[in-house]
This record gives structure tokens, C-alpha cells and sequence, in this order.
């Protein structure tokens, strides 16, 4: 099922940061999200997780499909990497969390407390957590940072692996990951201040 | 729902989690208690169900900034809200287990505490009976508060603010209910109305606070 977002305008603090954005993400592509910093890619992926409500505009094939991470891993440091992971996995309904450690090398580390971790290794924990929600579309933002070279490839094989059984993924991140799918720019989307405008026009 | 309330009493008694601050707190009050209005048995005994009374109601109170502000420092209040649990589900779970590891053992320990400040004979069941039925109010309000003020800073000071206005009625008949028990009044109206409060406190805020929660996590 396609992820169809229509005419969307979303607002950080009350503010509109973009407007008419629309864009299409099928099952099995990955849509990688570009634009400077502040030009509103948390904003949108907190609006199409649900966290917040659309000035206007449309999103369809959303709703209870979603697994979204922030940018911080929402890890509990005095429990440990099993007992985290088992958590999200029993929350989201799902039991298996061996995959998920295998997939991001966190087999040695799974009686650590995650207080314990690097900041790498709790992002690899942070991403892990992904697997085990069983949810079809990912919505990441920054999935990279602090995470090395061989994380990175890590990272890019668990989202080709899950592009591959028919999911998606929406990805807020600067770097290469060499996924099948398209970017998308949302520069030009940048909302323009209507009263702004004429209040330039003055001065000029 | 299960996986959130075992997560929730896991943390309180790992390393840092506060488990036992409440009763600490509620255990020295008590104790000052007696320091402060001199040793006189009568006069103790007169006081002894309003001041177990409002101890507990401040040992409540102590644990609650933490309540939500922990999740939403970490992030994990986010993706809980991202989650299937519905938002109501997850501050029901929370006030629960804010009960289990707060209140439960503040009613456990209050007849021990009654004999401090030498509680008359008759009272102490009655004592027990009004927390255990009144705490479970204060763990709900409190959890509504938690959610009006996560994401403050300083939020802390501002939830007591809000919160302990709410606490009166609870107060008020808890340790009325207390109090007719020590003296060996007939507390059938206070008993009921503290149990209609808490029901109605349990039935409804959840909701509330869930609402507030979602407009704050935006």
C-alpha cells in the first residue's frame, strides 16, 4: 500500500515551514528527504507520524502503519539491550528480537545496560528497535549519526533487506546509503511569509 | 499494556529509579511530627490521622515530575505516542505504576506509622482503608498534572502548584474518614464520597491527560 502525502502544509511552533508538498512512497522504495537545516524534515516526519496535525493538506495510508525514530533513541540506560529491545518488541506486538540484534551486531552487547553504550552503539540499539516493530513504512530521521563506516553499511543492508519484503522507508539524512529509490528535495517548498513579502516591498 | 507497566516497575526499582524516596520522605514527616508539637499523647492522638494523612499526600507528590518528564527526556514518550498503544492506555499505566511503587507502600506503612503518633486503637483500620482507596486519586490526578507540565522546564515546582488544589477534596475526606474511625464515628459519607472522587478521578482524567499529553508532545 502507497503512502500518498497531497497538498500538505505543516507549521514547528505555530510558524508554517513548508507548504504543498506532495509526493508518493510505494511499498518497496525508499524516498530520501533533502533540504537544509530548520526547512522543516523533523517537523514532517513528526506530522506524517502523527505526532502532530497538518495546517492542510491530505496523507493517506499512514495511519497505524508507522514506525518512527527520532532523533533520540528513546533507550532506558538502567535497562539493559535485551531488556529495551524486548519492551518495544512486546509494545508493537511482536517476540522476536533475535534479528534484530544480529542485524545491527548487538549479539555481544545484549546484557549491557544501555546506559553503558557508546553513543554508536546506542544508535545501532535506537535502529534495532525498527525491526522489531513489524511496521511497514520507516520513518527516520539523521538514522547516521554517530554511527561509523561499518554501521552505516549495517544500516543500509537492514533497509534494503526491509524494502525487499515489501516495505518502505522515509529517510531524513545528508549521506549516501545507496537505496533504491528516489530524493526529494523540499527546498523549494520553504512556506513564504505572506505578510512578510509586502513588508520587504516597503523598504525597497 | 502489560510490557509498559513491568518496564515501569522495572525502572523504579533499578539503580536511580526512586522506588522507596516516597516512603522515606512520608517516614520522616511522621517522625518530625512529634518534635515539632511536643510529646503529648493526647494531643497526637487527635492530629495522628490528618498529619498521615497529608504525609502521604506529600510523599505522592514527591514522585511525580518524574513521572512523564523521564519518557520525554529520552524520547520514548514520542514513540510511545507512535506506537499502538492508545495515549490513554499508556497514562493509565503510568498512574498505575506510579500507585504501585508510591502509594501502595505509603498504605502499608502508615499503621506502623500510627503507632508513632500513638493513633487511637480503632483508627488504624479505618486509616488503612481511606489510603487505599484515596491514594489511588492522588496517582491519577498527579499523572494528569505530570502531563500538563512535561516538556517544562522547571516543571516540577509548577506541578505541585496545580496538583495540590486537586489533592483537597481527597484530602478532606480521606482523613475525615480517618478521623471519625479513630473516634468511633460512623464514616459511611466520607467513605463513600472519597470512593466516588477516586472513581470518577480513575474513570475520567485518563482522558484528559492523554489530550493534554498529545497537544504537548506537538
Amino acid at each position: 500500500m502507497t503512502l500518498t502525502v497531497t497538498d500538505l502544509a505543516i507549521a514547528r511552533g505555530g510558524v508554517p515551514v513548508l507548504e504543498g508538498l506532495s509526493f508518493a512512497l510505494p511499498a518497496g522504495k525508499a524516498l530520501i528527504l533533502r533540504g537544509p537545516n530548520g526547512i522543516g524534515k523533523t517537523t514532517l516526519l513528526r506530522t506524517l507520524a502523527g505526532l502532530q496535525p497538518p495546517l492542510s493538506g491530505r496523507i493517506e495510508g499512514a495511519e497505524d502503519r508507522i514506525a518512527y525514530a527520532a532523533h533520540s533513541d528513546g533507550l532506558k540506560p538502567t535497562l539493559t539491550v535485551t531488556e529495551n529491545l524486548t519492551f518495544w518488541a512486546s509494545v508493537f506486538g511482536t517476540r522476536d528480537i533475535q534479528p534484530a540484534l544480529e542485524a545491527f551486531a548487538l549479539n555481544e552487547l545484549a546484557d549491557r545496560h544501555a546506559g553503558n553504550l557508546s553513543a554508536g552503539q546506542k544508535r545501532r540499539l535506537g535502529l534495532a528497535r525498527m525491526l522489531v516493530t513489524g511496521r511497514p513504512i520507516w520513518m527516520l530521521d539523521e538514522p547516521t549519526v554517530s554511527l561509523d563506516k561499518t554501521a552505516v553499511a549495517m544500516f543500509a543492508d537492514a533497509v534494503r533487506a526491509h524494502l525487499r519484503q515489501g516495505g518502505s522507508a522515509l529517510i531524513a539524512t545528508h549521506i549516501d546509503l545507496g537505496l533504491d529509490g528516489e530524493v526529494l528535495d523540499v527546498g523549494p517548498n520553504k512556506a513564504r511569509p505572506k505578510a512578510l513579502d509586502d513588508f520587504d516591498g516597503g523598504f525597497l | 499494556m502489560i510490557a509498559l507497566l513491568l518496564r515501569d516497575l522495572k525502572l523504579s526499582f533499578r539503580a536511580g529509579g526512586g522506588f522507596g524516596l516516597g516512603l522515606a520522605f512520608f517516614l520522616i514527616v511522621t517522625v518530625l511530627v512529634p518534635f515539632s508539637v511536643g510529646p503529648q499523647s493526647s494531643l497526637l492522638a487527635t492530629i495522628a490521622p490528618g498529619v498521615l494523612w497529608l504525609g502521604a499526600l506529600l510523599a505522592c507528590l514527591l514522585s511525580l515530575d518524574r513521572l512523564l518528564a523521564l519518557d520525554w527526556e529520552d524520547g520514548s514518550l514520542d514513540l510511545l505516542a507512535t506506537a499502538p498503544l492508545p495515549l490513554e492506555s499508556v497514562v493509565t499505566i503510568k498512574a498505575l505504576a506510579h500507585w504501585i511503587t508510591t502509594g501502595l507502600p505509603l498504605v502499608l506503612a502508615a499503621p506502623v506509622l500510627g503507632v508513632l503518633l500513638n493513633l487511637p486503637g480503632p483508627g488504624f483500620g479505618w486509616l488503612v482503608v481511606s489510603l487505599l482507596i484515596g491514594t489511588p486519586a492522588l496517582s491519577v490526578i498527579g499523572t494528569f498534572g505530570a502531563a500538563l507540565t512535561v516538556g517544562l522546564k522547571r516543571g516540577g515546582l509548577l506541578l505541585s502548584l496545580l496538583v495540590l488544589p486537586l489533592y483537597v477534596p481527597t484530602l478532606i475526606f480521606g482523613a475525615e474518614v480517618a478521623r471519625r474511625g479513630a473516634t468511633g464515628m460512623e464514616v459511611q459519607t466520607p467513605l463513600l464520597m472519597l470512593a466516588g472522587i477516586t472513581a470518577a478521578a480513575v474513570a475520567l482524567l485518563p482522558f484528559a491527560s492523554a489530550a493534554v499529553l498529545r497537544i504537548n508532545l506537538r
